[in-house]
């Protein structure tokens, strides 16, 4: 093989220079996992569209996670939300690459000669009505207190779900889940004390977070609305039906809302349509159009 | 002639090149059948950019060394834990500057919110004053949380329980 350690330039110029438009490398960092068979009883295409389900997820509220960074309201959340969204890409990838084991006919179809893997080809060559997470993911933040408001209960859910899975019978789906419940104990507290510090600082302060709370809110039921695929993934052992959280949730968001002095939101309807059958707001559009936008306009990796 | 072992654990981390991936516990197996060789390793966290590099760094000083069949395997269970950094990678991050990580929690049950600051027994690495404040719970890599110490007044990054 080459050896590139006298002269770390030597990929700038010459040979295939491919991977400087994607990243470094476009192995699947799952194809070198031994065992990754289906479990018995699971439907495959089920159990992928489980996978990226929850990959679809992350992979959203990564994005807009990341839109905050140089945008916060100071150095330290500038970091912090970019550590939180990177978390949250990890766990996608990982996913998107358990889906493709499972069912590889759910891998969209990229452009002739394009080299990317299958977790990008989940993220970059889908439309919006193919994506299939939850409302509440996608849509803009307003200010500061939106994001955090909506982290602490994308977070409160995602762990609740993930504490589950863990022991789900498909092997990497728990272990992406037993990586996940680190990761997401420390987004949920982070969200919460600033929850807790916006409802409980100035006037102003309490006023933003409980305005942002009445915005979000409203895409709270959907979290614990099954969808046919998690029931049926959920029933044969290997998912996690979110209704089946729905109260525990409820009593964690409690907890932040109680040291806030803010009262507890009633239930409300789910709203419609669903995320989790594709139908997404513009909000979703607006945000593939330009995190695709490089992989798109050059799909073989090359200007 | 060195090992595959030998070679493979003194590779360092991308990121904090003061550990080597065996001190850091990422180094999880090193197998050798004669003809090829198989290194296991794990990520730190799910979203850890490093792998890649930590993957061609083995091949690249397993080739160097004399091994040219090298796969190098990724596995995510059991999880990384910070109790995984040997004692000789908390000296050396000691010895860089870093604050090493206390106990990982354990947990039984349900994960606990913790609405107030996470309380840690942590040290000054550069003056040893246990006079020392958090300034922000995430640092530059996910691994790390920044301190000051109010002693010597010196910023530092505390290695966080995982």
């Amino acid at each position: 093989m080459t050896d590139t350690t006298d002269n770390p330039y030597e990929g700038l110029y010459g040979g295939d220079a491919s991977h400087w438009a994607f990243g470094t490398g476009f192995e699947d960092p799952l194809a070198t996992l031994g065992d990754t068979r289906v479990p018995e009883g699971v439907d495959p295409r089920d159990l992928a569209a489980y996978a990226v389900m929850l990959a679809d997820d992350a992979l959203v509220l990564s994005h807009r996670l990341s839109e905050w960074c140089s945008n916060a309201p100071d150095l330290e959340e500038d970091v912090a939300l970019a550590n939180v969204a990177l978390d949250l890409l990890g766990q996608a990838r990982l996913l998107y690459a358990r889906a493709a084991t499972i069912d590889p006919e759910s891998v969209p179809g990229v452009p002739d000669g394009s080299p990317v893997p299958a977790e990008d080809a989940y993220a970059f060559f889908r439309d919006a009505g193919e994506f299939r997470n939850v409302g509440l993911v996608e849509r803009c933040d307003e200010d500061f207190a939106d994001a955090v408001v909506r982290l602490l209960l994308v977070a409160s859910w995602r762990l609740a779900v993930m504490e589950r899975l863990r022991a789900g019978s498909d092997p990497v789906l728990a272990a992406v889940a037993a990586k996940a419940v680190k990761e997401l104990a420390y987004h949920r507290d982070y969200a919460g004390r600033w929850v807790v510090t916006l409802a409980r600082g100035t006037e102003e302060s309490r006023r933003r977070v409980q305005a942002a709370r009445e915005r979000v809110w409203r895409w709270r039921a959907e979290l614990g609305a099954t969808h046919p695929v998690e029931e049926r993934v959920a029933q044969a052992g290997a998912g996690v039906d979110p209704a089946a959280v729905d109260d525990e949730v409820d009593a964690v968001l409690r907890q932040v809302w109680d040291a806030g002095d803010l009262d507890v939101p009633p239930r409300e309807a789910v709203p419609a349509p669903r995320g989790r059958d594709g139908h997404h707001t513009d909000a979703l559009t607006d945000l593939l159009e330009e995190m695709q936008s490089v992989a798109r306009a050059h799909p073989l990796g090359r200007w | 002639m060195r090992t595959p072992y030998e070679v493979a654990a003194a590779v360092t981390d991308p990121e904090m090149p003061m550990l080597t991936l065996d001190d850091l516990g990422v180094l999880r197996d090193v197998a050798d059948d004669g003809d090829s060789v198989v290194v296991t390793i794990t990520p730190t966290y799910s979203g850890c950019p490093a792998v890649a590099a930590m993957r061609d760094d083995l091949v690249r000083v397993l080739d160097e060394e004399g091994f040219d069949d090298v796969r190098v395997e990724v596995v995510l269970a059991p999880a990384w834990s910070s109790d995984w950094i040997s004692a000789r990678g908390r000296r050396a991050l000691a010895a860089h500057g870093l604050s090493a990580p206390g106990p990982a929690p354990r947990r039984d049950g349900p994960v606990t919110l913790a609405l107030t600051p996470t309380r840690r027994d942590v040290r000054c690495p550069r003056c040893h004053s246990s006079e020392v404040a958090v300034t922000s719970e995430f640092g530059p890599t996910p691994c790390t949380a920044l301190y000051r110490c109010a002693t010597c007044l010196e910023p530092f990054e505390h290695v966080k329980e995982i």
